[in-house]
């Protein structure tokens, strides 16, 4: 068994005559927490979508837990191990707590009644209440709806979904770009606890300081390709910025200038 | 859970601001605009409008009136129950009433009598072998013509990504039209007794209440329900979570239908007939007692039991006019006005709500 939980091989994804991901190379060791930064259009979030199934890809591989997969969509991505947190919140505003972290995949009894069954309403309380206090998450009341609650507690909600449910793998696509200061660092607290469990991360983000705090790695994306592959201690924000803004060239990226 | 506030301090939240079910507010609209008529009633006609006041009678409530009241809304009260799924989904039918049109006339077709005392039915639409047909064959047909308009309704809106006003509004005039070629307008009567048994008495309003009770439970205890507020709450979000989100809105659609269809055979039981013109507008008062109930036609909020009580305002109010001998044009004046009332009334909670969060 080898340490590595994802690796993507010549990742394309075409939009049209639009080039918006170009052969991808990325690799994700058993916890370890990466970052993916890059200017706006780089190619940060069509390569999430492409891992996630969000999207269909236009070449190259992508293998997960030493299997090469495809999925077909969001779900599968997410029964394989992967859960996603979106840069916009894939949060449905009029339901609670439970009912979000369980959103497509409720628990259910009385499975004969097809599109009729039953809803496991206290199965789903129960466990909701031990993802939340597992990755520190504090709700006072997981019966209000989301559409009730601040910024941060929505976002920790949507974090919370992956420690509720045994994943292999999060992506989190700026899960903190609309958030306060104090909600930032409650989000950044559930991070670090991911990290202390073992949980591998790829975190998309703009925020330098961010970044530096949590990650082990930093890989930059350019015009669609990736330009540098950068481990934390070799590296500061000054460097990271000229590979972003393409002042700067990774040995082995040559291709990306 | 500790009802303390957030570990990193500044994320409070009072858990004393519970939220208020709208249902309550429906209610107590439903009994303000009940005592406005007995006040009304009191002062003009020297009568209540719900109670009994006769002196040789010890009942509490005037029972006739009572029944009336929810007689009246109890079919477009069948039609409103899918609307409101529909709505929750922050979709629109509007072409309920039309295939309640267009089912009445099919259905009533299978329900004809061979001979109406004594010579032959002088109305039949097919010959002597769909005569005198088992009850159930009108009733199976009556369903499955809603239950096929409700899923044309929902493919288009689904998978060919028709918005819902203009994909129903086209089938509410296909309906329409089809609801006049059938007969070339001519009215369909005379159906077995089996078949006029259906709409009898009080019938329609036990089917009515029923389903009521159904949906209620199935919009709050089933995965068909969750999937449906999901969807009307948040669309892509419910997409990204892997609900299929185009089969669940054909099946919304489809029991929207299906409500339709079978209104449409409760209706020409009650009347013993079917006329091409049947169910016009119904489409409107159904989603008028929706709204009325607190459906927000942006999606996501709203529940059966808010429409059933949209249902029985319309119904008051319908009654209230009557019994103060009040033209039908006032009723009309009034029940605009109300609908936009209870959007703006809506509206302006929703915008208190938010604040406060």
């Amino acid at each position: 068994m080898s340490d590595i939980i994802l690796e993507t091989k010549g990742l394309t994804k075409h939009y049209g005559g639009v080039h918006a991901l170009e052969n991808a190379d990325f690799v994700l060791h058993k916890g370890e927490h990466v970052a993916i930064m890059g200017d706006n259009g780089a190619g940060k979030s069509t390569f999430v979508r492409q891992i996630t199934g969000v999207e269909q890809r236009t070449r190259g591989t992508v293998m997960f837990d030493g299997q090469e997969v495809h999925f077909a969509g969001p779900l599968d991505a997410r029964e394989a191990g992967i859960e996603t947190v979106y840069q916009t919140l894939a949060l449905a505003d009029d339901l609670n707590v439970p009912d979000n972290l369980f959103l497509g995949r409720e628990k259910t009894k009385w499975n004969f009644l097809g599109p009729f069954r039953l809803l496991d309403y206290k199965g789903m309380r129960e466990e909701t209440i031990a993802g939340l206090e597992k990755t520190g998450v504090k709700i006072p009341n997981i019966k209000n709806t989301i559409a009730h609650m601040s910024g941060g507690q929505r976002q920790c909600v949507a974090i919370a979904r992956t420690a509720t449910f045994a994943s292999k793998m999060t992506i989190m696509d700026e899960p903190t770009a609309a958030l306060g200061v104090q909600e930032t660092a409650q989000v950044e607290n559930i991070i670090r606890t991911l990290k202390d469990q073992g949980e591998p991360l790829i975190l998309v983000s703009h925020n330098m300081r961010q970044v530096f705090d949590l990650v082990d790695r930093i890989v930059v994306f350019r015009r669609g390709r990736i330009c540098a592959n950068l481990r934390k201690e070799d590296t500061d924000g000054q460097d990271v910025v000229a590979y972003i803004t393409g002042a700067k060239t990774q040995e082995g990226y040559e291709d990306a200038a | 859970m500790s009802d303390t506030s957030h570990g990193t301090g500044g994320l409070t939240f009072d858990t004393s601001k519970r939220q208020w079910p709208n249902e309550l507010n429906v209610l107590a609209a439903l009994i303000l605009i009940i005592l406005i008529f007995e006040a009304l009633g009191a002062y003009f006609m020297g009568q209540s409008l719900l109670f009994d006041t006769r002196d040789r009678f010890d009942s509490i409530f005037n029972e006739a009136r009572l029944r009336i009241i929810i007689i009246q809304v109890a079919i477009v009260g069948i039609i409103a129950l899918g609307v409101t799924q529909v709505i929750i989904t922050a979709g629109i039918d509007l072409s309920s009433g039309s295939v309640l049109g267009a089912t009445a006339m099919i259905c009533m077709s299978f329900a004809q009598v061979g001979e109406v005392s004594g010579s032959p039915n002088p109305k039949a639409i097919f010959g002597p072998a769909f005569l005198d047909l088992p009850v159930i064959v009108p009733v199976m047909v009556g369903l499955g013509c809603g239950i096929i308009a409700g899923v044309v309704n929902g493919v288009f809106v689904a998978f060919f990504r028709i918005p819902p006003f203009i994909a129903t509004l086209g089938m509410m005039l296909f309906a329409r039209g089809v609801a006049q070629w059938w007969s070339s307008g001519n009215p369909v009567s005379f159906p077995t007794e089996a078949y006029a048994v259906i709409g009898q008495g009080m019938n329609p309003v036990i089917i009515f209440l029923g389903l009521a009770v159904l949906f209620h439970l199935i919009m709050n205890y089933t995965i068909y329900g969750k999937h449906t507020y999901a969807i009307g709450s948040n669309e892509a979000a419910a997409r990204m979570s892997g609900i299929n989100v185009p089969r669940h809105l054909v099946l919304v659609y489809a029991i929207a239908g299906m409500l339709a269809g079978l209104s449409a055979v409760i209706l020409t039981s009650k009347n013993l007939t079917a006329q091409s013109g049947m169910g016009l507008s119904y489409e409107l008062d159904a989603i008028a007692m929706a709204v009325i109930g607190g459906v927000s036609l942006f999606g996501g909020r709203g529940s059966i039991i808010g429409t059933v009580i949209g249902a029985l305002i319309i119904g008051v109010i319908t009654s209230g006019f009557t019994f103060l001998r009040l033209g039908a044009f006032y009723q009309e004046m009034v029940l605009g006005c109300i609908i936009v009332g209870a959007v703006a009334l809506d509206q302006w909670q929703q915008k208190r709500a938010a604040a406060r969060a």
